[in-house]
């Protein structure tokens, strides 16, 4: 009997597995993965004297080599960083400690404080952007008037009309309006920590910071990696908040260019400015590698070193 | 009794007319395609009713789409051979696509076509101006409106000279009241059209200076470009308390609200200021340099309207934009839409002061266009966003005039050589 059966199961393919798989694949490919690469492809390709023409890498020299457009990139590249920068140093620690403030159980109105710091995680950037033009607004802003009752007027100015804080000022309106998400992941990791290992450690007499810092911190530091490549991903993806306040344009002096409006604006025109779906394609595949490049750095460098506990 | 009877009988002709046009067979239908959609019931209510009751047999069909899509619609249709007879055309390069690919009609030898000025048409003709092919619609013209009002009870003048349009400002100033002028940096059109392109063409003598750029012959770098930079520089002291930051709906509500004196306008604004101001408004043309010297307005050609070259109806479509091109269509259209005005170069009497005051300049003053929109606006880096990017940074005092000359200058001459695309 059992010679009779193996052969049998061996012809047994299971394709339930495929079809099972079939619709997130087909879904996936032809919505992310062929533009993907199609873009990718557009990047190697020009328009000489009318006709489509494959021209290598000439689109890429073009960006890094003519003044004008290597000067855009990097100015871009650099904002973006700057962006990532004050979102690094002011989002995540202030949603770890939100997280830290919000898990000590003698908090009261916990569930409030939570869903106010989230709520602005879900408006749209739309009105994000609009409401904080408004508040920072030199002419009808409460800005203005709030630092005036506290009698700090003179330390107002118009802060998203200059070149020097534009880009800080936004990376601020972004930080506020996501430091929900840190503070929820993070929040989520501390109750993941059992009670006994916290009363083991006070037995052991660390209390407070001592074991913020020596207990919780390495149990959640996972979870802060994690927060940092979505930070990554996200910021070097931004575009929503820049062109809602202050235009494709990402004045005053381009201070506010990133390479999500850069892109916006190459690839698609402005104004006069005709579209150039080539040297937008050249852009896009730049903004792909540099990400690409941030996560493997993180998936090979850094995850791979963090330790994990199990309980 | 003879006129009652006439019309007894027009109006049962006009009966039998309504009730049984569509059965005859000579009956034409024309449909325009325009991105216009805010003016459909103007089209529905005014103009084609005039124009069906002079032209029986043809009946138009207004059929607007979005005006961000209008483009790519327009497009798309063109090449499936589904576009309405008549087009309503973009200016400059967007529709000169259009005629060089043969979706345009030439038009040069439309009658109505002679009733327009060669500055009308530059925006819907070959870069050579041999052939047109649309007709010119309508223009907005720059300017400055104010505050009568406020004007009135500071004892104050309508400027005519820079010189004069200083010492209103500071007079303005001096008493407090009033912020001299509605103007912000941040979202740099502004500062470009309104103020760049709309005082600068008194120096650089308009259409001359415009032509002499494309020509080669003249540079932003020369003293008629950059002096307009320097007054636009001094325009920065007499902006309200943060204009860096203020955005153009600021600058509209500074002054509709009557904080603010002067705005530097486009007679698009006529409309919403005259609903939304409880002031009486004026309107004064760009100040000349000197006393005497001619006054030059920006008359920014904006919409054209032109023929489907694979049109089944072609002599109706050329009637019809004949009709168009008539003064009976300009006052229609431009009192229907005051701020928007016709092209036409025969005088048109509109019934809305502020609009009739701003296109009576076109008889005291020479028109030209904005000087980025032809032809020098098709390179990397585009002309028209350098102009933007440098006025805004001259208003805000981030950048000096001769440095923003300097670098517009060069943004042009990276890819620009005079003649480049003459073939």
């Amino acid at each position: 009997m059992a010679v009779d059966a193996e052969p049998v199961q061996r012809r047994a393919r299971r394709w339930h597995i495929a079809v099972f798989l079939a619709p997130a694949v087909l879904v996936y490919t032809a919505i992310m993965i062929i533009p993907l690469f199609s873009t990718l492809f557009q990047s190697l390709f020009n328009t000489v004297g009318g006709q489509r023409t494959f021209v290598g890498l000439a689109n890429f020299m073009v960006l890094f080599g003519d003044p004008r457009w290597a000067a855009s990139f990097w100015n871009a590249l650099w904002n973006n960083t700057w962006f990532f920068i004050i979102h690094m140093l002011v989002q995540n620690p202030i949603g770890v400690v939100l997280a830290a403030i919000l898990s000590n159980p003698s908090l009261r109105l916990r569930g409030f404080y939570r869903t106010a710091i989230f709520i602005p995680t879900i408006l749209s950037f739309v009105i994000v952007g609009f409401v904080w033009k408004l508040i920072l607004s030199p002419l009808w802003g409460i800005a203005p008037n709030m630092l005036d009752a506290i009698g700090l007027r003179s330390l107002f100015a118009p802060w998203l009309g200059q070149e020097g804080a534009a880009l800080t000022t936004l990376a601020l309106v972004s930080v506020w309006q996501f430091v929900g998400i840190p503070m929820m992941l993070i929040y989520a990791a501390l109750l993941s920590i059992p009670d006994e290992v916290i009363e083991a450690a006070e037995m052991d007499g660390l209390t407070g910071f001592s074991q913020f810092f020596k207990i919780q911190l390495p149990l959640i530091l996972p979870t802060i990696g994690i927060i940092s490549i979505l930070t990554f991903v996200g910021n070097f993806n931004a575009f929503d908040l820049i062109y809602v306040s202050q235009g494709a344009q990402a004045g005053p002096n381009f201070s506010t260019d990133l390479l999500g409006t850069l892109l916006y604006r190459t690839f698609f025109g402005f104004q006069l400015q005709q579209g150039d779906i080539n040297m937008g394609s050249t852009i896009a595949t730049m903004m792909f590698l540099i990400i690409l490049v941030g996560v493997s750095i993180y998936l090979f460098a850094i995850q791979t070193r963090l330790r994990r506990y199990q309980f | 009794m003879v006129l009652q009877k006439r019309l007894m009988l027009a109006s049962a002709a006009l009966a039998i007319a309504a009730g049984t046009g569509g059965a005859y067979a000579q009956d034409v239908t024309l449909t325009i395609e325009s991105w216009r959609n805010d003016d459909l019931t103007i089209w529905q209510q005014t103009l084609i009713p005039a124009f069906e009751a002079a032209h029986p047999g043809i009946r138009v069909q207004f059929n607007p789409s979005a005006p961000t899509e209008y483009n790519a619609a327009l497009n798309a249709k063109l090449e499936a051979g589904s576009a309405g007879d008549i087009i309503t055309c973009r200016p400059f390069d967007a529709s000169l696509a259009l005629y060089q690919d043969g979706y345009l009609a030439d038009l040069s030898d439309l009658e109505g076509i002679a009733n327009f000025s060669d500055v009308a048409k530059s925006a819907w003709s070959t870069d050579d101006g041999a052939q047109t092919f649309c007709v010119p619609m309508a223009s907005v013209i720059h300017g400055f409106i104010y505050n009568a009002d406020a004007f009135a009870e500071l004892g104050l003048e309508e400027p005519t000279t820079t010189e004069e349009f200083f010492a209103v400002l500071d007079a303005i100033e001096a008493d407090g009241t009033y912020i001299p002028l509605a103007i912000g940096s941040v979202d740099q059109w502004e500062s470009a059209s309104m103020g760049y392109h709309n005082i600068g063409p008194a120096y650089w003598a308009g259409e001359e200076g415009r032509q002499a750029l494309i020509a080669g012959e003249a540079k932003f770098t020369d003293e008629e470009w950059v002096e307009p930079l320097r007054v636009l520089a001094r325009w920065g002291e007499y902006a309200g308390d943060g204009y860096q930051a203020q955005t153009y709906p600021d600058s509209q509500n500074l002054f509709t609200l009557g904080r603010a004196a002067i705005f530097p306008a486009g007679s698009w604004e006529i409309a919403l200021f005259e609903e939304q101001a409880d002031f009486a408004l004026g309107a004064f043309p760009p100040p000349v340099p000197a006393e005497g010297d001619t006054c030059y307005i920006s008359d920014h050609t904006d919409i054209g309207i032109g023929m489907n070259a694979n049109t089944a109806n072609p002599e109706a479509a050329r009637t019809f934009l004949n009709w168009v091109a008539s003064s009976e269509f300009a006052s229609l259209y431009s009192n229907a839409l005051p701020g928007f005005f016709a092209l036409s170069s025969e005088p048109v009497t509109l019934d809305n002061p502020l609009a009739n005051e701003f296109v009576s300049w076109r008889e005291t003053c020479e028109s030209t266009i904005r000087p980025t929109y032809q032809i020098l606006s098709r390179g990397t880096p585009n002309l028209e966003n350098e102009n933007w990017l440098h006025a805004s940074n001259v208003l805000s005092g981030a950048e000096t005039p001769e440095d923003a000359a300097a670098a517009i200058q060069s943004g042009l001459e990276s890819w620009y050589t005079p003649g480049m695309f003459a073939d």
